[in-house]
């Protein structure tokens, strides 16, 4: 399966094998990683998931609709280029080893 | 020795409360006790992705089985609270057993609203509130064939979009004279009949639901008062619900259209706090005391009572926002229009891109969004910070939301 590897705040990082098409949210959500909040479920309607893609994936993942766009102006913390929603990014084995860092809040 | 917190209700309000707690360095005892059999999981998609198949038990609990003894957080599933003693600080359940609190949060929920006529209980008479109940719905969906949905909301238009997607006949009978009336602007209403219209959902409002008939104790036929009938296997009904207030009540706290509470979400007792869906609370967007049944609200009072518990309180000041899923289509809203008195457009109808800006006299106070999401963003961040904007500049396109928000947040405050 591939790995996905959250760091956070602190830079203390997790390694988490990931069964392909799971999003990132979910799977931190089953693997107790905190820092993930996700308050509306991965419906992009609130900006708790939100992660900073590491530079060597940010480019291979598929853009971003306009819903997680907009809903990424409103993150507890500031969105950065590499921004995304972890409920939107859905793991597949051309993401092997991805790095997410989770920002400082969710809320 | 302390008693901790006890949370009674283990929905989104009561799950985010023990949660919170806990991320706030609470340090007591956490009980987290409710009535379903089940751990805490989301109410959203069982209207939505659950019964259509797309979404399973284990993708939406809230958190896994394991988050609750991994926090500390004693988790009584299966239980109801019976009584409150606020003498001595107890809760008592069905079993007999008592809880001690030192903080006791009410997340109790609400409960359906039953349809009030003759041949309600028939057989195929079905409502959605629990997991319980969204399992039913669904295998009854298997094989049923005709279905009317009573009550054009939220929850019974949610339906009515899934039972349609899994090819059924679908008829929608609502009362007033249109389609969530009690929450958006008529141009919207329009919208979402039409949706569903195309679709092939038949929509009837002004549909008075006098009696339904059955035959061997099943379903069979819902009648109006205008003697219109329409046959069914299965009926869904979603006219609303009643809050939980009953253990609040019988424990001598005030209850007005729910458990009444100030703006710390504090009740007359100050060692009891409600929340959520059960609790009508002073809203500074509304301008009035009001009870919502949202995500964002059971969220956020949970937060904010959770911040006081672990003495770190501050008034509960979130804007409110909902959403609706039917078909394809999303509604965002952000804000409360009730008492709205003027509203303007961006979009249109006719492009399914459209933005609803309601006002009180000159007060922006709440924007309904369809497959315009940068605008119910913006505007949840020009309602949050009540940063002046006129009818006629949200009618105008080219004046740029976001821009206007960020001179607002970079003006110097007093």
């Amino acid at each position: 399966m591939p790995k996905v590897i959250y760091v956070s705040p602190a830079g203390d990082s997790r390694e988490i094998e990931v069964a392909t098409g799971t999003t990132v949210m979910a799977a931190a959500l089953k693997n107790g990683i905190d820092g993930i909040v996700a308050e509306c479920g991965g419906v992009c309607m609130c900006s708790t998931c939100h992660v900073f893609v590491d530079e060597k994936f940010f480019s291979r993942l598929p853009p971003a609709q306009d819903t997680e766009e907009a809903v990424l102006e409103i993150s507890a913390v500031e969105r950065r280029p590499t921004s995304r929603l972890s409920c939107q990014i859905k793991v597949t084995a051309d993401l092997d080893g991805l790095i997410v860092r989770l920002p400082e809040k969710q809320r | 020795m302390k008693n901790g917190a006890v949370i009674v209700g283990t929905g989104q309000a009561g799950f985010q409360t023990a949660a919170s707690l806990r991320a706030e360095g609470f340090q007591e005892s956490i009980t987290l006790i409710g009535e379903e059999p089940h751990i805490p999981y989301q109410r959203p998609p069982l209207s939505k992705d659950f019964p259509l198949g797309t979404q399973d038990f284990e993708s939406i609990e809230l958190r896994p089985k394991n988050f609750y003894a991994d926090h500390q957080i004693n988790l009584i599933a299966g239980e109801r609270a019976t009584a409150l003693d606020r003498t001595t600080r107890q809760v008592t359940l069905a079993s007999g057993s008592r809880v001690p609190y030192d903080e006791l949060v009410l997340a109790t929920g609400a409960r359906n609203r039953l349809l009030p006529v003759k041949g309600a209980e028939l057989d195929g008479v079905l409502y959605l509130r629990s997991l319980d109940e969204a399992v039913a719905l669904k295998e009854r969906l298997k094989t049923a064939q005709e279905i009317v949905v009573i009550g054009g909301g939220f929850v019974g238009l949610e339906l009515a979009a899934v039972a349609c997607s899994l090819g059924k006949s679908v008829t929608v009978l609502e009362a007033l004279p249109r389609l969530m009336s009690r929450v958006v602007a008529p141009i919207i209403s329009d919208f979402y009949r039409e949706l569903h219209s195309n679709k092939g959902v038949k929509v009837f409002c002004g549909a008075y639901v006098s009696e339904i008939t059955g035959a061997s104790g099943a379903v069979q036929e819902v009648a109006l008062s205008d003697g219109r009938r329409f046959s069914a296997d299965l009926i869904l009904v979603g006219i609303g619900v009643v809050p939980n207030s009953e253990l609040a009540r019988d424990a001598g706290l005030r209850i007005s259209n729910g458990i009444a509470v100030n703006e710390h979400l504090q009740t007359d007792d100050e060692n009891i706090f409600a929340i959520g869906d059960c609790a009508e609370h002073p809203c500074i967007f509304a301008g009035a005391r009001i009870r919502l049944e949202s995500v964002q609200n059971a969220a956020d009072q949970a937060q904010c009572v959770a911040a006081t518990i672990a003495s770190r309180p501050a008034p509960y000041r979130a804007l409110p926002w909902f959403w609706t899923d039917q078909f394809d289509i999303k509604l965002q809203m952000a804000g409360i229009s009730h008492g709205h008195n003027r509203i303007v457009t961006r979009g249109n109808p006719e492009s399914r891109k459209l933005s609803v800006f309601y006002f009180r006299e000159t007060q922006l106070v709440a924007i309904d969004s369809i497959n315009r999401p940068l605008d119910h963003m913006i505007g949840r961040k020009l309602l949050a910070a009540a940063v002046p904007l006129t009818p006629d500049q949200a009618a105008d396109e080219s004046v740029d939301l976001k821009q206007l928000e960020r001179a607002f947040a970079s003006q110097p405050k007093p």
